[in-house]
């Protein structure tokens, strides 16, 4: 009775999100009521979904029901279990403080023509994420994943008279069909497998090893376009970057993760995996996070910079996912538990940090009315609680206690560390040592964010008339904050619902291991209470002086080192802030530098420029293309619109599929006669 | 042995600038000059804590508050090391990640407090800063894995307190080359030759002491303390890794350890005095030579069953 209630509660929440932005197109573009009901009803499936994902992680076990399938072959099947509710929940935490923000963020008033179609996709994106997490069969999975793909591109292409956002929504198409694509031999492969399209464990021996690892390696690609694992990330920054900042919110903290999901649930289902599948999300998983993070520290646009440190932590998502793996081929049931374990609850950290951090930047564009970092500075004066908040954010996504990151990330750490001990397996510890660059690498780039945007002084016009965003983007700013905090306070609170996730993906109990008993998270807590009591108390201790420094030397100015003369454009930008560290990657970022020669005494003025391009993209795939096209030219003999040609090209072609269907032993019997056949 | 918090906590306290006034003991002698007393680093710092703030007007709370988490975070980072004989009061699995956070989590604030001021001097310190310290995170971890690998223990405390007994000379390559790395880490983090010269007169040429060029009063001795505490909790981790078996119970082997302790700050002057500060992009090959050394450390461990 309560699973079936756990579910009803999630279709629900989904049809009510799917059709929240409905009303609003009925209604006249001049009108307030639609975005106040796509609004109303964004919060009120998200309420309901909340509750659905509380009886599902709570452990209510699994319902299902089923629904005859319009499309021959197959039946519809929806379904939850913790695994759905664990992916399921970060799509209504953020797509509802997501909509409350947009109402401020994207005002009807403001944008007459998009407001209409932005709620409508918003509201269908949702909708359609929550039955990707419901869908158990291979055909109403890819119509949701596909609703999600198609109002992904929508809301990419908001700002539709923008040349990059249309660009940004071309290469997301792109790459989500090319995706999609994949998806569909993996269903195929599975449904000749399995015996059918549903998404349910293979019996052990249904596929041999080379079949399993096809539908391993296609799911991978599948999924791993729509979750950006480098090198198939690229269309990630530039839809980011593009669409509005609630929508890049909820296409990183929770579109991204669909990804993840898919590769979570393939293998789940996948019996028997062999080490090297592990080995090889551990390799992915290094690659992208240490990569990703330096990519972030050469952009100078700060929401591409979200971006792609959002490609960084699924790269620590993959090194969780990754353990687990290697640990379920090994036995290994701690490993299982620690690495799945600091996967998943990274998921949902993630999500928020994530979503807080483009909520905030999303406030500092709408304020300042530019995404290059260069041209902000000392923001923290005008927008104090927004700096607060992006501060926050940036801790936490860097992994530092006493905030969420750190938690996950823990997990993960202690997972690699354990498999240090098991000789023979000190291999799979190596991604540590990344993970650890990866971590100072992300504090270098995010104390870069926070100290170009927010503190220093201002670098340019675009920093007069700012002032703090309104009430509606700040409280969900702050929401956010608090359960980054909370969880990172109080892990044990997350800790049932994250081992009974595990557990449906291990298919079992793991020998009675606890994520309580493995990991000290109580260890956890009293590190972020002894932080933030002893932070307090020196703080008390020295604020007083402080304050009396101020009230006496208001105007005083920093110590120029004797030179008085100094202006805010001599303070550090982002790309020097960070010239130390791309120089050293320099050999995969390959930073476009235009730099003056100064050869003369009294040289001339001059400008330097330095510009950081997505490598796979514009050095590999364009060119490769752009040389594919060529070659595709020469075919062009071919096409002359010669009406007999074509009928010609017909002809031959239905020859060749009849000679290829008629069986080849009854050809050779044919030609040779039983002497050749024998 | 484990004694209670609160001598843990004093001796973690009282310490860290006894270090200091041995180093710049050692540089003075090595320069044939009497330099100042060994105690002088507590005199300053009481100092600075008597004297006023002077704040810059361009700085927010951040400038405020970054010395503040920095120092707890050092302090937090200390009470995970055990002191010689004596074991860390808090010993859990996986605290080494802690330990490395809690740094990372320092050097976070110093750095945003640095370009809170926007001086392109500390702004100059702070992109040095954490331009290295993604190469020292990976040494730490390295060394950390190699320890946890030959203790079989996955706390500091037991890590450090490992090779109790013969062990010590049947992994001396490994754990030489452990204590090569930790030993760059230690010079890198806390500022000294030859990654950073602490002493010099040019601005441009320095990584910390430029980052806290604006701190004053209360605040600078924050910061300098910070620092004296950072240098003893790393030379701790140095000498448990270098000295394992100079181990004797009780308080001769604590007295033995502040000897160590002592040994490596006067390592540490010599080094200041005989060696010049190296090209600052030459650094990071210094550190990625760490980053190798530690490495090949845990592979040669691997090797084995421990």
């Amino acid at each position: 009775m309560n699973s079936d209630a756990g579910l009803a509660l999630l279709v629900a929440a989904g049809c009510i999100l799917a059709m929240s932005g409905v009303p609003g197109l009925l209604l006249g573009w001049r009108s307030p009521w639609g975005a106040r009901i796509a609004t109303s009803a964004t919060v009120l499936g998200s309420l309901l979904g909340l509750a659905g994902c509380a009886l599902a992680l709570g452990g209510m076990g699994a319902g299902a029901f089923t629904l005859p399938s319009p499309v021959p072959g197959g039946r519809l099947e929806f379904s939850v279990d913790a695994l759905s509710g664990f992916f399921a929940l970060p799509v209504f935490v953020v797509g509802c403080l997501g909509a409350l923000y947009g109402v401020a963020y994207w005002p009807p008033a403001g944008n007459p023509r998009s407001g209409r179609r932005l709620r409508f996709c918003y509201g269908l994106l949702l909708g359609s994420i929550t039955f990707v997490t419901l869908a158990r069969d291979g055909i109403g999975f890819l119509v949701a994943w596909e609703v999600m793909a198609l109002s992904g591109y929508f809301l990419v292409t908001a700002d539709e008279r923008s040349t990059d956002a249309r660009r940004a929504g071309w290469l997301y198409l792109v790459y989500s069909h090319a995706g999609t694509l994949c998806l569909v031999g993996f269903f195929a492969v599975l449904a000749r497998a399995g015996g059918d399209f549903a998404l349910r464990p293979l019996v052990p021996g249904a596929a041999g090893l080379g079949v399993s690892t096809v539908l391993f390696g296609l799911a991978f690609i599948g999924f791993g376009i729509k979750a950006g694992v480098m090198p198939l990330h690229s269309w990630l920054p530039a839809a980011h970057a593009s669409a509005p900042s609630h929508v890049s919110a909820v296409m990183s903290g929770v579109m991204l993760k669909m990804g993840i999901y898919g590769i979570v649930r393939a293998t789940s289902i996948l019996p028997l995996p062999p080490v090297f599948w592990g080995a090889a999300l551990l390799v992915f998983g290094s690659l992208t996070t240490v990569l990703a993070i330096a990519f972030a520290l050469g952009q100078r646009d700060l929401k591409r910079l979200l971006a792609y440190s959002s490609i960084e932590n699924i790269g620590i998502i993959l090194l969780g996912l990754g353990l687990a793996m290697v640990g379920r081929s090994e036995g290994r049931s701690d490993w299982v538990m620690l690495g799945l374990g600091g996967c998943l609850l990274h998921v949902w950290n993630h999500a928020l940090f994530k979503s807080l951090l483009f909520f905030a930047a999303g406030s500092v564009v709408h304020a300042t009315g530019t995404r290059e970092i260069d041209r902000m500075g000392g923001l923290a004066r005008r927008m104090p609680w927004t700096a607060g908040l992006f501060l926050l954010g940036s801790v936490a996504i860097c992994g530092l206690p006493p905030l969420n990151g750190f938690v996950s990330e823990f997990l993960v750490y202690l997972g690699l560390a354990r498999s240090a001990l098991v000789p023979g397996s000190a291999w799979v510890a190596l991604p540590a040592p990344a993970l650890a660059a990866t971590g100072a690498l992300a504090v270098a780039c995010f104390v870069k964010v926070f100290g170009v945007v927010f503190l220093g002084t201002p670098r340019s016009a675009a920093t007069e008339g700012v002032h703090e965003s309104p009430a509606l983007m700040l409280v969900p700013m702050a929401v956010l904050g608090a359960a980054c905090v909370l969880v990172g306070a109080a892990p044990l609170l997350v800790a049932p619902a994250l081992e009974r996730a595990v557990l449906v993906w291990a298919g079992g109990p793991l020998r009675g291991r606890s994520l309580a008993g493995l990991a000290p998270l109580g260890w956890v807590s009293m590190a972020a209470a002894a932080l933030l009591i002893g932070t307090a108390v020196v703080l008390a201790a020295v604020v007083p002086a402080c304050r009396r420094a101020r009230l006496r030397q208001p105007g005083l100015a920093t110590w120029g080192c004797g030179y008085a003369g100094g202006s805010a454009r001599l303070q550090y930008t982002a790309s020097s802030f960070a010239q130390l560290i791309t120089a050293r990657f320099a050999w995969v970022l390959l930073p476009k530098v235009h730099q003056p020669r100064i050869d003369r005494l009294f040289p001339a003025p001059a400008h330097f420029h330095s510009r950081v391009d997505d490598t796979v993209l514009d050095s590999v795939l364009m060119p490769g293309l752009r040389r594919l096209r060529g070659l595709a030219g020469r075919m062009r003999v071919y096409q002359q619109g010669n009406l007999q040609e074509y009928v010609l090209y017909i002809v031959a072609a239905i020859a060749i599929l009849l000679l290829f269907n008629l069986r080849l032993d009854w050809l050779v019997t044919e030609i040779c006669g039983n002497g050749g056949a024998r | 042995m484990r004694p209670p918090l609160i001598a843990h906590l004093l001796v973690l306290v009282l310490l860290p600038p006894l270090l200091l006034g041995v180093i710049n003991r050692t540089k003075s002698v090595f320069a044939g000059r009497r330099g100042p007393r060994i105690l002088q680093p507590y005199h300053d710092i009481l100092k600075l804590l008597r004297k006023e703030v002077a704040l810059s007007a361009t700085t927010t709370w951040v400038f405020v508050a970054a010395p503040v988490v920095a120092l707890v975070t050092v302090v937090l980072a200390g009470l995970l090391v055990p002191l010689g004989p004596f074991a860390a009061p808090v010993a859990f699995a996986g605290d080494f990640v802690l330990f490395s956070y809690l740094l990372a989590l320092g050097r976070f604030c110093t750095a945003s407090a640095a370009l809170d001021t926007g001086s392109p001097f500390e702004g100059m310190g702070a992109a040095r800063e954490v331009g290295f310290a993604w190469l020292t995170e990976p040494v730490l971890l390295f060394a950390f894995l190699a320890l946890a690998r030959l203790a079989g223990s996955l706390s500091l405390d037991g890590m450090l307190r490992a090779t109790e007994g013969g062990a010590w000379l049947e992994r001396t390559a490994p754990l030489v080359l452990t204590a090569a790395g930790v030993f760059i880490v230690l010079l890198t983090e806390c500022s000294r030759i030859p990654v950073d010269d602490p002493n010099t007169h040019l601005e441009l040429t320095m990584i910390h002491e430029v980052m806290v060029l604006d701190h004053s009063g209360p605040l600078l001795g924050l910061v300098q303390y910070g620092a004296a505490l950072k240098f003893f909790v790393l030379d701790v981790v140095l000498l448990h890794v270098m000295a394992p078996t100079a181990r004797i119970d009780g308080w001769p082997g604590f007295a033995l350890f502040i000897l160590g302790l002592t040994g490596i700050a006067i390592g540490v002057g010599i080094l200041e005095s005989i060696m010049a500060r190296l090209r600052l992009l030459h650094v990071p090959i210094l550190l990625i030579a760490a980053v190798l050394s530690c490495g090949f450390a845990f592979l040669l461990l691997s090797g084995n069953t421990p």
